[in-house]
């Protein structure tokens, strides 16, 4: 017996989400769910995993501060210190202060766009992706679950009982 | 699922309000063709823009004394302008990171277009420090590039150079935070192109939506995303302004040299930024049709937030002169008393009538729900804002320490149409987003359509709670 794909359409995310646990609690297991805007609830239903984008921005914020403390030090501190009315200027530590606009501007920098660029590769969603929605109207007011299966029958029965509007047989 | 107190003013209005709904009224002015009236616009707006390309072309090739700021008067109209652009452009993310962080969700029918604005409204401001630095192709020595002339580094603890750091970090974290939240709505384009069989649109917004196709995993990432951006954003939104302000309050000249100056600079960006929204916004949803998004409590919470912002701005005057006549320091206690009664006084009062009072009449919630009213007003407050920089920048500078230099400043022609021409670039800009770009974020909007909605709120199993 070979697997197919099972196309779900579902038009509420209210049912979309019961639907969702009762599929789970069946032990099927769902591919994906294609929605047209973050239904709240969804993701603890299909049991997705907390995302770790957030861990990578702080790791790329203290990065990025340390780079530009490093930095400054370079510059204003070793390189070619600035004698500006005689104050402190030997030592970064005496001096940060005034560099504290900088650096917090770098991290902010460095925290934010690094994050968003591991967010685009991360689910590579980038320009000329070909996008993976099997059916337009999941942009628009449509939510899709896609399960692979071997016996259609029964999930598809399941489906229906769940509230599915149209199933469709890949 | 999260139910709101039914005597909460719905934010979407409309009797037949559904997810297609909202995808329809979103892509509508994008399907459809400009009308004569936005030809119009776009037409003179495009005018002013290259007038405005010509005056700087003007001053690239005479040199800075094309303009009329002089030895006593360094600053002037590029300065004053560029603070008015950058203030103008802190609504944006003021609105799309700092409402997302207190969950303000009437931020959904007006942050795109309020991002949109901020983007245009910071490259509007960056192009005046850029030129007045005279050798415009030399613009990258702001930027601490190992370089063969001698160890030449920029100076960090000037204040100046932190606005190179602050605006630029501003302007590209504001990118990629509008950016983002466009992503799934041009997706949404693209679909709706690809059942009309429209190859070209098709083809464009795929491109532009980054091959989006709304995985439930996407949007999990895509909300973290947001959350983070919009905790890194506001600290960002609030550093920018302190940041312009230090330009002044580091500097040894009286009516400059203030503490207040960081905090009253932010109010009045903020002040400032969402009379901007507003005069755009009142426009937009009239033209594109849509009411039922922007309504008039979107309308008047802005409102509340300008009387609220006005106010404090109107603090800060107060203070400022109050603190120029205690401290007992005569230089600072002159500045003052030349900038309200000194020969710009018009600037002053102009400033104090649009800042102060004005916004005062938003305590009646006859004006604040007015929208005739609101886009008059907000009008007001961007004259009264553009007076405030003149005054603080101008009247400050023209009577220094040494009165043999005491001098006046007119601006020239050509400073004058290099602002026409950003305001041109500006609404170039924004009439081209309405056009080409989704000016409600419609995914995020349809979040809120059960909870927040006019018509949901009225079902009766609402109520069963």
């Amino acid at each position: 017996m070979s697997t197919k794909a099972i196309h779900a359409i579902y038009d509420d995310d209210q049912v979309l989400v019961s639907a969702a646990k009762k599929i789970h609690a069946a032990g099927i297991h769902v591919k994906e769910v294609f929605t047209p805007f973050p239904v709240h609830g969804l993701p603890e239903a299909l049991h997705v995993p907390r995302t770790r984008l957030a861990i990578c921005s702080f790791i790329y914020g203290t990065t990025a501060c340390s780079l530009a403390c490093l930095a400054i030090w370079y510059f204003m501190i070793s390189d070619w210190p600035m004698d500006v009315g005689g104050k402190p200027n030997r030592t970064l530590y005496h001096n940060i202060p005034a560099f504290i606009p900088p650096i917090f501007e770098f991290t902010v920098f460095c925290s934010a766009h690094l994050m968003f660029w591991t967010l685009l590769f991360r689910s590579w969603i980038l320009p000329g992706v070909t996008p993976k929605n099997p059916d337009p109207r999941t942009t628009d007011d449509k939510f899709l679950v896609w399960i692979e299966t071997n016996d259609t029958d029964k999930v598809s029965r399941l489906l229906k009982e769940t509230g599915a509007s149209e199933i469709k047989i890949v | 699922m999260f139910k709101e107190a039914s005597i909460r003013e719905p934010l979407i209005l409309g009797d037949k309000i559904s997810y297609h709904q909202i995808t329809e009224d979103v892509a509508r002015p994008i399907e459809s063709k400009a009308n004569k009236l936005w030809w119009a616009c776009f037409t003179i707006a495009v005018l002013a823009m290259l007038w405005g390309f010509g005056c700087l072309a003007y001053t690239v090739g005479t040199g800075i004394g094309a303009w009329g700021a002089n030895k006593t008067v360094g600053w002037a109209w590029d300065i004053t302008n560029f603070v008015w652009w950058i203030g103008i452009g802190h609504a944006g993310t003021l609105i799309s990171a700092v409402l997302l962080l207190f969950r303000q969700k009437w931020r959904m029918g007006i942050n795109r277009s309020a991002e949109a604005m901020t983007i245009f409204a910071v490259v509007c401001a960056a192009l005046f420090p850029v030129f007045h630095m005279g050798r415009v192709w030399l613009a990258y020595w702001v930027m601490p590039i190992p370089n063969q002339f001698g160890s030449l580094w920029v100076n960090f603890n000037s204040p100046l150079l932190w606005d190179v750091f602050a605006i630029s970090t501003y302007f590209t974290v504001s990118v990629i935070f509008w950016y983002l939240g466009l992503i799934p709505d041009f997706a949404m384009i693209r679909d709706r192109a690809k059942v009309a069989g429209d190859k070209m649109n098709e083809m464009i917004y795929r491109v532009l939506s980054f091959g989006w196709s709304g995985r439930v995993k996407d949007w999990v990432r895509f909300e973290e995303v947001s959350l983070v951006l919009a905790g890194l954003s506001t600290p960002l939104v609030f550093s920018v302004h302190s940041i312009v302000s230090m330009d002044f309050a580091t500097s040894i000249v009286p009516g400059w040299h203030t503490t207040i100056f960081p905090p009253y600079f932010v109010a009045g960006a903020i002040f400032s930024g969402f009379a901007m929204v507003l005069t755009l916004v009142l426009i937009m949803r009239k033209v594109l049709g849509l009411e039922n998004y922007v309504t008039v409590k979107h309308v008047e919470y802005m409102n509340i937030i300008i009387m609220l912002t006005g106010s404090l701005v109107g603090i800060a005057y107060l203070t400022e002169l109050f603190i120029s006549w205690y401290s007992g320091v005569e230089y600072e206690s002159y500045a003052f008393i030349n900038r309200f009664s000194g020969p710009y006084w018009w600037a002053y009062w102009s400033m104090m009538t649009c800042n102060v009072v004005s916004p005062q009449l938003f305590w009646f919630k006859k004006i604040r729900t007015n929208l005739m009213a609101t886009f008059i007003l907000s009008l007001v407050v961007n004259t009264g804002m553009w007076f405030e920089r003149f005054v603080i920048i101008v009247t400050s500078l023209h009577r220094d320490y040494l009165p043999s230099s005491w001098t006046m400043y007119t601006p020239t022609w050509i400073e004058v149409g290099i602002f026409v021409g950003t305001i041109g670039f500006f609404f170039t800009a924004f009439l081209t987003f309405a056009r080409v770009f989704p000016v409600i974020a419609q995914s995020e909007l349809k979040t809120i359509m059960k909870s927040s909605s006019k018509m949901y709120k009225n079902k009766p199993d609402n109520h069963h709670h």
